[in-house]
């Protein structure tokens, strides 16, 4: 070791070149293999023949495939059927969740990045539905919005409060923003702790600069907080929109779909359904529209992400 | 100035106690319910568990849940995926980080788009039936190994860039070959990547429920969070059962995040945020 290192430090040049060289042979390409095979097989390919599938009037009703061109993809986007309300359901979810797990999750970064006691266990409970299982989640919040003897209404009938005790899951008007405001619960720690991080990461002398200037609270946040963190802000975004694009769980254990016609039935649960009662091209036609949706969102998530890691 | 200065500070005290609070509750209510009886646990109401405490519910649950053999499942499920995911990612990225190549490039970004990527289901059975793999662990342990592989793959590399690529280079001078250098010299300074990738990886997978619904058909397959459902399904009167199963479910994720949470933290955020 001791020579080797020696001769290393006397023509650290030379040795440079040497294993440029042999950069293929110190870094082989096989350790990739590995990761590479089981990613491609187990999540490309099925992405990759699902589009194909697609042209096609694949069920479990026959072992025969045959070509109906864009026949599924017509059905998808027919006005007569269910599923342009099912497309628009996940753009809102997607749309309204983002937006509000932003907000709320900056108000609670801002909050938590002050002098408060006990400080880490508030940021470690808020965090804490993001690591349950959103199905699990969904089974609790199932009982709390039960309109008889669900919590919720119990506590509102109790402060007197009468008139906010709805049907929150059962009614068809209320029961996607229900759906929405359980995700919101679940899913906002996880901004929040993104966004703290990001705070933390802002420069104290900005700060100490503003204040010899006079600037308050409010006038620290527009001009100093605000700006620096728009970065995280645009990656929480993205992690927001692929995650609501993606939703299932949530809607699967809450409603199902329900109540009615497809109040809040979205992609992912449309495309089980179809699953279940076997027409399977029109649901891996749903799943191909959004795998191409996703493939662009993913590229510009890409740039988004690896830009900060070359800025690290 | 003085006064309003503890005014705020206690506002905002409260205010944090009013969101902890707000996350806490719902947890609090399947604590509570899952040790009355079912006559109490009925009402899922937060009064607190009175004497007798009912600890049966949870031999009960256990009993008739088959909580044990689900366990069982998810730990296989879990640990399986844990060990695939995290090596292959490691090899990986530990690769395409320090093999900077065009083909290197390209193969790392293809990978990480996985993040972003939707599973086609649907398809993928197709691809299950040709490898014979449907309705089987291995099948199961593969797939979570894929869908987590884009994100811990991400995670690594980003770790990979700041191991000092002078150790390498001692390393290949003293003789190490490749396999060597990777398990003799870079494994061990990846030792919190890996930690934050292991626990995530196991959160991830434990939590896990919509590949076994399409995948696997026999129940005494299912891991914990698609019996807790069907057990939900069936026993819906017997809140008390209910909350028992839920919380016996949630049990290793807590104390995994308990113990873990600093690993967890830092790679949720990862990539996140800069520095």
């Amino acid at each position: 070791m001791k020579r080797g290192c020696l001769a290393a430090v006397r023509q650290p040049h030379l040795i440079k070149g040497l294993i440029k060289m042999n950069k293929n042979r110190i870094y082989p390409g096989y350790f990739a293999f590995g990761a590479l095979i089981i990613y491609f097989v187990f999540f490309f390919l099925p992405g990759l023949i699902g589009v194909g599938y697609s042209f096609t009037d694949w069920s479990a009703y026959s072992d025969e495939l045959h070509y109906v061109g864009f026949r599924n993809f017509l059905t998808v986007f027919s006005a007569d059927e269910n599923y342009m309300k099912i497309i628009t359901n996940t753009l809102e979810f997607t749309l309204i969740t983002t937006i509000l797990k932003n907000v709320i999750g900056l108000i609670l970064a801002l909050l938590l990045t002050n002098s408060i006691r006990l400080l880490n266990m508030h940021r470690g409970i808020v965090f804490m539905p993001s690591v349950l299982s959103t199905l699990i989640i969904g089974m609790i919040f199932k009982s709390i919005l039960d309109p008889k003897s669900g919590l919720l209404n119990s506590f509102f009938r109790s402060i007197g409060l009468d008139m906010l005790a709805q049907k929150w899951l059962v009614s068809s008007e209320l029961a996607f923003g229900s759906v929405m405001a359980v995700d919101i619960w679940r899913g906002v720690g996880y901004i929040m702790t993104i966004l703290i991080a990001g705070i933390m990461s802002i420069s104290s002398d900005y700060y100490e600069a503003a204040a010899i200037d006079g600037a308050g609270g409010w006038k620290k946040f527009w001009y100093i907080t605000f700006p620096l963190i728009l970065p995280t802000l645009a990656t929480t975004t993205v992690l927001n929109v692929i995650y609501g694009l993606k939703v299932f769980d949530m809607v699967y254990a809450l409603t199902n779909g329900g109540p009615g016609k497809a109040t809040t039935e979205v992609l992912y649960t449309a495309v089980f359904k179809k699953f279940g009662t076997g027409q399977y091209a029109v649901g891996t036609a749903l799943s191909s529209v959004m795998f191409v949706i996703m493939i662009v969102i993913g590229m510009y998530m890409i740039r988004v992400m690896t830009k900060n890691e070359v800025v690290e | 100035m003085k006064d309003k200065r503890t005014i705020l500070a206690i506002i905002r005290n409260l205010i944090a106690w009013i969101f902890s609070a707000i996350c806490l509750i719902p947890l609090l209510l399947i604590l509570f319910n899952s040790l009355k009886d079912k006559k109490t646990a009925a009402k899922m109401d937060l009064h607190f568990p009175s004497w007798p405490i009912q600890w049966s519910n949870f031999t009960t649950v256990i009993e008739k849940g088959k909580l044990a053999s689900s366990f069982c499942n998810s730990l296989i499920y879990s640990a399986g995926a844990v060990v695939l995911c995290v090596l292959f990612a490691a090899l990986a990225a530990y690769v395409l980080s320090r093999n900077q190549s065009k083909l290197n490039k390209f193969l790392y970004m293809f990978l990480v788009l996985g993040i972003t990527l939707p599973i086609n289901y649907v398809a993928l059975t197709k691809v299950l039936q040709f490898l014979h793999l449907n309705n089987t662990a291995a099948g199961i342990i593969l797939l979570y190994t894929a869908m987590q592989l884009p994100f811990m793959t991400f995670l690594i590399h980003g770790f990979v860039a700041k191991v000092p690529t002078e150790l390498d280079e001692a390393a290949v001078i003293d003789g190490c070959g490749p396999v060597q250098l990777f398990f003799l010299i870079v494994f061990p300074m990846l030792k919190p990547a890996i930690a934050t990738s292991s626990i995530l990886t196991f959160l991830n997978t434990w939590n896990e429920f919509v590949s076994p619904l399409y995948f696997l058909n026999r129940s005494e397959q299912w891991p914990m969070t698609l019996s807790v459902y069907n057990f939900f399904g069936m026993y819906f009167k017997d809140w008390n059962l209910v909350c028992a199963d839920i919380l016996l479910t949630s049990l290793p994720v807590l104390i995994v995040y308990l113990i873990g949470q600093k690993y967890i933290v830092s790679g949720m955020t990862a990539g996140a945020v800069k520095g």
